[in-house]
């Protein structure tokens, strides 16, 4: 082979082989990605159960009760509610009235059943899919996004 | 009034980017001689002129100014002065301007130590720096001022974030920063080689050491941050696959892959082209990395402020740069001198296939990252992607690039011959396949990969000491007589490859063996962990400087710890109205134990407790990637005498 022969089957040998990776990329993104669903999305068009989702929203005055490691509450986009049952250490700001986001699948009956449970940083700070959520549902206030400045 | 002057000199500075930017590049235009030294005067003048500004703004900090908007917003009087220091960076305005503050010294640096390249090339690396100066300065002036003021000035500020209000997080930004910004002398360089018709390729020696320092403080940065997360964030983890850390990553690895690449470049007058490329590319998806980062199109910690502006200022900056060097890529590059051809099997044949590798990992973590992002922004829904993915993907990736590795350094340049490697490294590959055997037999249910993984990491830190045995091999006696005359080339690679292996072992052993035990106990409770005999003490109330926290105590019944006790926290901090996790951790030679206290339950206290073996060797092997880069720094700069960049 000429050198320039050398080079192209170098260069076709590499792009061949990135090709092959962006393949097997693609496939294994299809395989594990993991849709968010507000309780609203969730109320008009059910996931079914097994599926692996988040959901977010705002946990339910009211709605936590906790039996040793296990935590039963709501989330809610003030306009639809979802039941959520959770074993293990909530973090550190999961309060009531607080966004949250969690991931996990629903169970045959409804209830969701998580396998994380995600609050956010500090008191002021709310998940964009939880703000988009309240306002996709028309529950939004301004003013409770960052609390004041910017 | 010390605002004011820092505000002033930050406008000043903008004016001198500007000249720094254009007008030599008039005079090289013009064939006029005066451009290099005035490039170099801006380029010094630049970085004194933000140095101040960053100093004014460091002391409206440590006063406490809240008459200044920023720091009104992230900071708090009653803060120990560290966090009140650190907090200059732990916002948006002030990381950006610590950002540009990097840039301009980098620039500086260049300046004073080029003395020996040639002037035109020297220039346009300069006007380069130039550019990109203006831009960060204009976004901070028009978008970002941190000198904004709040007026009247309120008496107490609203604090810094807690988390961020721990040590590592202070060294994180500027550690990450020095790496993302290095990587912009080799977008300068690439930029000054396509546009001033460099016959040689000594470029591409000259460039080489900006790569290195570029890629030892991203390799020690994203460490930090990695150690950082795993043990404030109490989660147990210390990688998340978070947009966020797969945003430092990315450059990481095209950086990687170019530091190779110009090794090619400058020994073999080959791989020219791709150097280039992957030069421009690497900071372009530093700068992909501010945007992701600092626009607040993620969900995370560092996403401060949520100003649609900022974002498409960053967008626009990333576009103009990334996009005007490919076109100049595009047009000058038929005026480069063609790359050499080589054989398949001899060092540059492997340096080659290091790249394909690196490159693949890249647009993989690239595909992972953008993706949700692609997806939100068209409204099709919104994802995440989490580590299943990118566990899935890089296992098959990085097994083969571990295999082949230790046999690049093996190899001669130029027509290599498979022989001499393979039989200095029998013995590894026999050791290798025998514990992958081993550990298959006896360790059903993990996965194969994962076995071969550790199998292979094995093999490159062999290869490594083979490598390094050949390296000293020539200096005889003086080993041991005089050890520290040894060259500093003799530990570069070595150390840097047993790194990696160090790093991948920690990884897969702290991954597939953790034991993880959460449970309500009440205080008296014995459990054991991992075959360690705890209990539970109790929690009592503890004082911090500005914090109050709950503090719970574990105690070692038995074993070589036994009479330690852990000390968990949860602190809440009054100011911030905010609260954290402190994970109490016991270390030795077979791994950590981790322990966080949770919230209490009736009369019960939820504890979550990890047996976590070997996780300390991925922060080592990642300090010994970075050592191996400093040997070579440290090679390059006595070669060249003067370092003469």
């Amino acid at each position: 082979m000429t050198p320039k022969q050398t080079r192209m089957a170098a260069i076709f040998a590499g792009l061949g082989f990135l090709l092959i990776a962006a393949t097997v990329a693609l496939t294994a993104l299809e395989d594990n990605i993991v849709f968010f669903r507000s309780p609203s999305e969730l109320a008009a068009k059910p996931v079914a159960p097994g599926t692996v989702l988040r959901i977010g929203g705002l946990v339910s005055e009211g709605s936590v009760t906790r039996d040793g490691l296990r935590a039963a509450f709501e989330v809610t986009d003030l306009s639809e509610t979802i039941a959520v049952t959770y074993e293990g250490m909530l973090p550190d700001l999961f309060r009531e009235g607080q966004g949250v986001v969690t991931e996990g699948r629903f169970d045959g009956n409804g209830m969701f059943i998580a396998d994380t449970v995600l609050a956010k940083h500090d008191e002021t700070y709310m998940p964009p899919e939880v703000a988009d959520a309240l306002k996709a549902s028309g529950k939004w206030v301004p003013a409770t996004e960052t609390g004041g400045v910017q | 009034m010390i605002a004011e002057i820092g505000h002033f000199v930050l406008v000043m500075a903008f004016g001198v980017a500007l000249v720094q930017a254009f007008i030599p590049l008039w005079a090289l235009y013009r064939g006029q001689s005066y451009g290099r030294d005035l490039a170099k005067r801006a380029a010094q003048l630049q970085v004194i002129l933000l140095a101040i500004s960053f100093a004014a703004l460091t002391y409206g900090f440590l006063r406490s100014d809240f008459s200044l908007l920023i720091v009104y917003a992230n900071s708090h009087e009653a803060k120990p002065w560290i966090y009140k220091f650190a907090g200059v960076w732990g916002n948006h305005e002030g990381s950006m301007l610590l950002w540009t503050l990097i840039l301009a010294a980098y620039g500086a640096f260049f300046a004073q130590r080029a003395v020996a390249l040639p002037d035109r090339f020297a220039t346009m690396v300069l006007v380069v720096q130039g550019w990109l100066g203006s831009a960060f300065l204009a976004f901070l002036l028009f978008t970002s001022n941190p000198f904004a003021r709040l007026l009247p000035a309120p008496f107490a500020g609203r604090g810094l974030t807690p988390i961020l209000q721990d040590p590592a997080l202070a060294a994180h930004p500027p550690l990450l920063y020095a790496g993302y910004v290095g990587f912009s002398m080799s977008f300068a360089f690439a930029i000054a080689v396509l546009t001033t018709d460099q016959p040689s390729r000594d470029w591409a020696k000259w460039m080489r050491p900006w790569i290195l320092a570029a890629w030892i403080f991203l390799t020690l940065g994203i460490a930090l941050g990695s150690f950082w997360a795993y043990y404030e964030l109490g989660w147990g983890g210390f990688w998340f696959w978070d947009p966020v850390e797969n945003a430092s990553l990315m450059p990481w690895l095209s950086g990687t892959a170019l530091l190779h690449s110009a090794l090619v470049a400058e020994r073999r007058d080959t791989l020219k082209r791709w150097t280039l490329l992957l030069a421009i590319l690497t900071f372009s998806l530093s700068l992909a990395g501010t945007f992701l980062v600092r626009s607040g199109v993620l969900t995370s910690v560092h996403a401060f402020a949520n100003d649609p502006e900022r974002g498409i200022f960053i967008l626009a900056i990333l576009a103009l740069f990334t996009g005007g060097a490919l076109a100049l890529y595009g047009r000058y590059l038929p005026r480069l001198s063609e790359d050499r051809s080589f054989a398949p099997v001899s060092r540059e044949g492997l340096l080659l296939a290091n790249n394909i590798f690196l490159a693949a990992a890249t647009m993989t973590v690239f595909i992972g990252t953008i993706y949700p992002l692609v997806l939100d922004a068209l409204d099709l829904g919104k994802i995440s992607v989490g580590a299943p993915y990118f566990n899935t993907v890089f296992g098959p990736l990085t097994l083969p690039f571990i295999i082949l590795l230790p046999l690049g350094p093996l190899l001669t340049w130029q027509a290599g011959r498979l022989i001499a490697p393979l039989n200095a490294l029998l013995i590894a590959a026999l050791a290798s396949l025998l514990l992958v055997l081993g550990l298959w037999i006896t360790q059903a249910g993990v996965p194969l990969i994962a076995l071969l993984l550790i199998g292979g990491a094995v093999w490159l830190s062999l290869g490594a000491l083979a490598d390094l045995a050949q390296r000293l091999r020539p200096y005889g006696w003086q080993l041991v007589r005089q050890p520290w005359r040894l060259p500093a080339t003799a530990f570069s690679a070595p150390l840097a490859h047993a790194g990696l292996a160090i790093m991948i072992i920690g990884v897969i052993a702290a991954s597939m063996w953790q034991s993880e035990t959460v449970v309500a106990a009440k205080a008296g409770e014995t459990m054991e962990v991992a075959g360690r005999q705890l209990r539970f003490d109790g929690v009592r109330e503890v004082e911090g400087p500005n914090y109050q926290a709950e503090q719970g105590q574990i105690s070692y019944l038995s074993g070589p710890h036994q009479g330690k006790v852990l000390l968990p926290e949860r602190r809440f901090y009054q100011a911030e109205r905010g609260q954290t996790t402190e994970a109490a951790i016991t270390s030795d030679i077979s791994g950590h134990l981790y322990a966080v206290i949770g919230e209490a339950v009736a009369e019960k206290r939820v504890l979550r407790l990890w047996f976590h073996p070997l996780v300390a060797l991925i922060w080592i092997g990642a300090l010994l990637m970075a050592l191996g880069g400093g040997f070579a720094l440290r090679a390059r700069m006595s070669k060249t005498g003067q370092g003469a960049a």
